[in-house]
């Protein structure tokens, strides 16, 4: 390493106020040469936000800098006075914060808001400034920028507004990029376009970059190194394609074997317990109480982080230093559902928010859209479906009509073969209610907070099943069981319970009515990854254990492949593939499944996403034919003037797409 | 419930208490409402005169050691009539509270679940009940049905409940987007169901403190129905109608009308001072505006 690295932090600790204070940025230390990048990995709550706002002498309300320093550039940032933070702040060091579109101010133009920014740390004048504004919205890749500078934020896109934060970041050419969470929240195509940009400014630019992210293949392919962050601490540290490659600490090992890959197809391993409270962090090693390998020695003494190669280092007892292995998938004791009866058939949905009082008709620009557009799917008895698509797309609206909580403007849902789904939850029969379930994405909003776990379960039960005082508890407390709970959570409120505890009490209260649909809304996308394993591997338990069908809808294509039989992908509220979920992955049909597919980050250095023919320029037209026809990279002018029917691509495979090998032969 | 449940909503509700009493303001104004009730409760035990007694030959007296707070224009011990000023006063405009809580605060809560054009109608309705000076439609009932307090409760309960509606409303507004009322209503719980088990506890808090409030304005209101001779008959000792008999007497003898004043205001102040430390103990907002619409 060099002898003056552009930054330096050692033995740093933020904790939180008072004379109890409680560190949650725990003796870390890090260097970054000028143009290199550092990614930083771990969980919710792990530190890992806190770490990065220390960089900038940033210490958020009620928590205070305890020990260590942060040297950047030769200046010591925590003993620098206000007037040399803030010359530093913005100019040199910039921050580009997780939610860009609330960062910027909604009612200031955008280029103004870069202007604000420029006239800060720049000595540019009007003139020089307003040409530097659209040098940098098109440095950002951002369509007609002269135009677009003259629009507020709520006009553009959420991958638009992260441009707009990096262009607002690279205003006043830092040689510190500081990325918080860059794509949490945005749609995985757009997500791959902000990391391709990242990645071509530093290549142009030479800033260096230090970024936090939950998802590890946004480091992967951000970052030359890496560092994983457990409990306040640094537990490794080691070149980023080396420690993917071969994690070292039992909790990197373990990390990165709980996130779903799309080139596996098999749910991965959870990683048992959960992290420990601020505070209430075990002596020894801080991993200890979770690790399989947890020796007497680790509970006593905390192993220091030690070089365990050259440029590596990691917390460890007993380091591994083995590759990953990959569990091959599982011999598949998917659902073959074929001929069956369906349980569910869905025909010609179609469901639209549009208001219809005079008000709401006159006030809002009427939009035309339906959020679901003539979809026909049906569902088989024990069968798993997966929905997938990008926000907008119409996955949690289809839901939303199966379970009778948003009217149907046309078509038909038909359960079991006899009963009509087109009434609202309300005025439906009890049998139905009770046969079909739904799971909502985040359990914080889907549990009443005044409710305790028992009284949670007991709605279920006392509206659909005659039971004694007896038969309930039973029931309660089997179903506490079977999502690997007991008995001493029943007096509990949701908010004394973690995330994943949360969840599998909303699946429990799901089971209780023993349906035979479970509905099943982005249910792992507001849990931790090490979570959402277990919460996978649950919810295949417990559906085939039951025959229980489920429409899994979610944005994570992998997740979708590890549990689903067959993938149904949705653009714009269209069904535009159907097919089975191995088939549907390894040879994806229609363009936008293609691009979906190779969107994908993997948290693997040898991955490489985006190997697509590159995006064509937009065209905005309204499309009366392919709602993808607009964004579609192989595109020809019919597209925008008639619906492709659907094609056969492979068994069970269909797509809608007209420049489909056998659909070109009928141009 | 069971034991163990139970045992936590009394802990919560203790804590709670414990720390109201923590925060001057707030230990000062439970004081203060202490203080009242007890007076209220127990004062016929121990004031020194009967209420009604006249004597002209103590008329206007100023304080003194046999007439702690002296003596009004008929020669009546205002401090006996100063402690038992409040009683009719405080049952009333507590029974008239409970009255308004329970209508308003279900209708509103009702109304943020349903919404649509019921919603729509019954609060264009409110607003303009609203728009009317409370204490002119309390006069209609009264003059019509006279101003016995089986007259006042449910009258009184009425006015003040249209406020409450739109209180309990926005409240219940915050939760009624919430998923867990889509999953009960996915469920199929009926709409009376999901306003009792699942809203209400959630607005709890809010009303509770609403309640406070409203019972102190519930006790200026009737104070002001007594004043302008609606309220309480003579020669039941009133606050507001002590107020209003000797009000002519401010400049001679200004005790008859200060000690009552001093009654009714603290009582008020009191309330006040304990509902906002209950609300910030409580996490409810009442600086929150109600949303128009």
């Amino acid at each position: 390493m060099n002898a003056a690295p552009l930054l330096a932090v050692e033995h740093l600790t933020i904790a939180t106020a008072g004379p109890h204070g409680v560190p949650i940025v725990d003796d870390v230390s890090l260097q970054l040469d000028a143009g290199a990048t550092l990614g930083i990995a771990g969980e919710s709550g792990c530190g890992k936000s806190t770490l990065l706002l220390a960089i900038m002498s940033i210490t958020r309300t009620g928590l205070v800098h305890r020990a260590g320093i942060c040297r950047f550039d030769g200046l010591s940032l925590f003993d620098a006075t206000e007037r040399e933070l803030e010359r530093i702040r913005g100019s040199r060091i910039a921050l580009i914060p997780q939610n860009a579109g609330t960062a910027l101010t909604p009612t200031i133009r955008v280029g103004d808001q870069i202007d604000e920014s420029l006239k800060l740390h720049t000595d540019l004048d009007r003139k020089q400034r307003q040409q530097r504004i659209v040098e940098l919205l098109d440095a950002v890749h951002l369509p007609t920028p002269a135009t677009l500078a003259r629009r507020f934020p709520h006009e553009l896109s959420g991958g638009q507004l992260q441009r707009v934060a990096i262009a607002m970041a690279l205003a006043a050419e830092p040689v510190l990029l500081l990325l918080d969470e860059p794509t949490t929240g945005l749609d995985v195509t757009t997500q791959l376009g902000i990391l391709d940009l990242l990645v071509e400014l530093r290549r142009r630019t030479g800033v260096a970059m230090v970024c936090v992210s939950h998802d590890l293949g946004v480091i992967a392919r951000l970052s030359d190194r890496m560092m994983v962050m457990y409990a306040g601490q640094s537990v490794e540290e080691a070149p980023t394609s080396s420690l993917l490659r071969r994690p070292a600490h039992p909790y990197a090992r373990s990390l990165i074997a709980s996130i779903p890959r799309l080139s596996v197809g098999a749910i991965p391993a959870a990683i048992p317990g959960r992290p420990p409270a601020p505070g209430s962090a075990p002596a020894g090693c801080r991993f200890a109480p979770r690790c399989t390998k947890a020796a007497a020695i680790c509970i006593a003494a905390a192993p220091p982080l030690s070089e365990i190669e050259p440029g590596a280092r990691a917390a460890c007892h007993f380091p591994d230093t083995a590759p990953l292995i990959w569990p091959a998938a599982e011999g598949h004791s998917k659902h073959e559902s074929a001929s069956s009866k369906p349980l569910l058939a869905i025909d010609d949905l179609v469901v639209s928010y549009a208001r219809h009082g005079l008000i709401e008709r006159t006030m809002r620009r009427p939009t035309g859209a339906n959020a679901v557009d003539h979809v026909e799917l049906s569902l088989h008895p024990g069968e798993i479906l997966g929905l997938v698509g990008e926000s907008g797309s119409g996955k949690s609206t289809i839901l939303r009509a199966i379970a009778g909580l948003w009217p149907a403007l046309d078509g038909e849902i038909r359960f079991a073969g006899k009963y009509d789904l087109d009434r609202p939850a309300a005025t439906r029969e009890r049998s139905v209610l009770r046969a079909i379930q739904l799971v909502f994405q985040n359990p914080d909003a889907s549990l009443n907070p005044r409710h305790t776990v028992r009284e949670i379960l007991a709605q279920p039960l006392r509206l659909y099943f005659n039971l004694s005082r007896a038969a309930m508890a039973d029931r309660m407390s089997s179903l506490l069981r079977d999502v690997r709970l007991d008995d001493g959570y029943l007096d509990r409120y949701p908010a004394q319970l973690s995330g994943g505890e949360r969840q599998r009490i909303a699946i429990a209260r799901a089971y209780a009515a023993e349906p035979d649909i479970l509905l099943c809304d982005e249910i792992t996308s507001a849990l931790d990854v090490s979570v959402q394993a277990s919460i996978l591997h649950l919810l295949r338990d417990l559906s085939g254990s039951r025959g229980t069908a489920c429409i899994l809808v979610s944005h994570d294509l992998a997740v979708v492949q590890a549990l689903a039989d067959r993938i149904a992908v949705l653009y714009r509220g269209r069904l535009v593939e159907l097919g089975p979920a191995k088939g549907v992955c390894a040879a994806p049909a229609h363009p936008y499944t293609q691009a979906l597919i190779a969107a994908v980050l993997e948290p693997d250095p040898d991955h490489d996403a985006g190997r697509v023919p590159a995006p064509r320029e937009r065209d905005d037209r309204v499309s009366a034919g392919c709602p993808y026809a607009g964004r579609c990279s192989i595109r020809i002018e019919r597209c925008f003037e008639e619906m492709p029917h659907w094609h056969d691509v492979a068994t069970g495979q269909m797509a809608r797409c007209i420049m489909l090998p056998g659909a070109v032969g009928a141009l | 419930m069971t034991d163990r449940a139970a045992a936590t909503f009394v802990a919560r509700r203790l804590g709670v208490l414990g720390a109201v009493l923590a925060k001057p303001s707030g230990a000062f104004g439970v004081g203060i409402v202490a203080l009242h009730l007890v007076l209220a409760l127990f004062g016929p035990l121990f004031v020194p005169y009967d209420y009604a007694q006249q004597n002209v030959d103590t008329m206007m007296l100023a304080p003194s050691a046999e007439h702690w707070f002296g003596t009004d224009r008929l020669g009546r011990d205002v401090f006996t009539r100063t402690v038992l000023g409040g009683r009719e006063a405080i049952v009333i405009s507590t029974l008239a509270t409970v009255i308004a809580m329970a209508w308003g605060g279900f209708l509103g809560i009702f109304l943020a679940l349903v919404g649509g054009r019921i919603d729509e109608i019954i609060m264009r309705g409110v607003d303009a009940m609203l728009s009317l000076p409370w204490v002119l439609t309390v006069m209609i009932f009264v003059t019509a049905l006279g101003t016995s307090s089986s007259v006042l409760v449910p009258v009184l309960g009425f006015s003040y409940g249209l406020a409450v509606i739109r209180i309990a409303r926005s409240a219940a507004l915050d939760f009624v987007a919430r998923d867990f009322i889509l999953a009960a209503q996915a469920r199929g719980e009926r709409r009376w169901t999901i306003v009792i088990r699942e809203l209400l506890p959630n607005v709890r808090d809010a009303l509770s403190v609403e309640a406070a409030m409203q019972w102190s304005w519930m006790i200026l209101g009737f104070s002001s129905l007594s004043f302008l001779g609606f309220g309480v008959a003579p020669p039941t000792p009133d606050w507001g109608l002590m107020i209003s008999d000797s009000r002519g007497l401010m400049a001679v003898a200004p005790w008859t009308v200060l000690w009552p004043m001093a009654a009714l205001s603290t009582l008020v102040i009191g309330i006040n001072l304990a509902a906002d430390a209950f609300a910030k103990v409580l996490g409810v907002d009442r600086t929150r505006k109600v949303p128009g619409q």
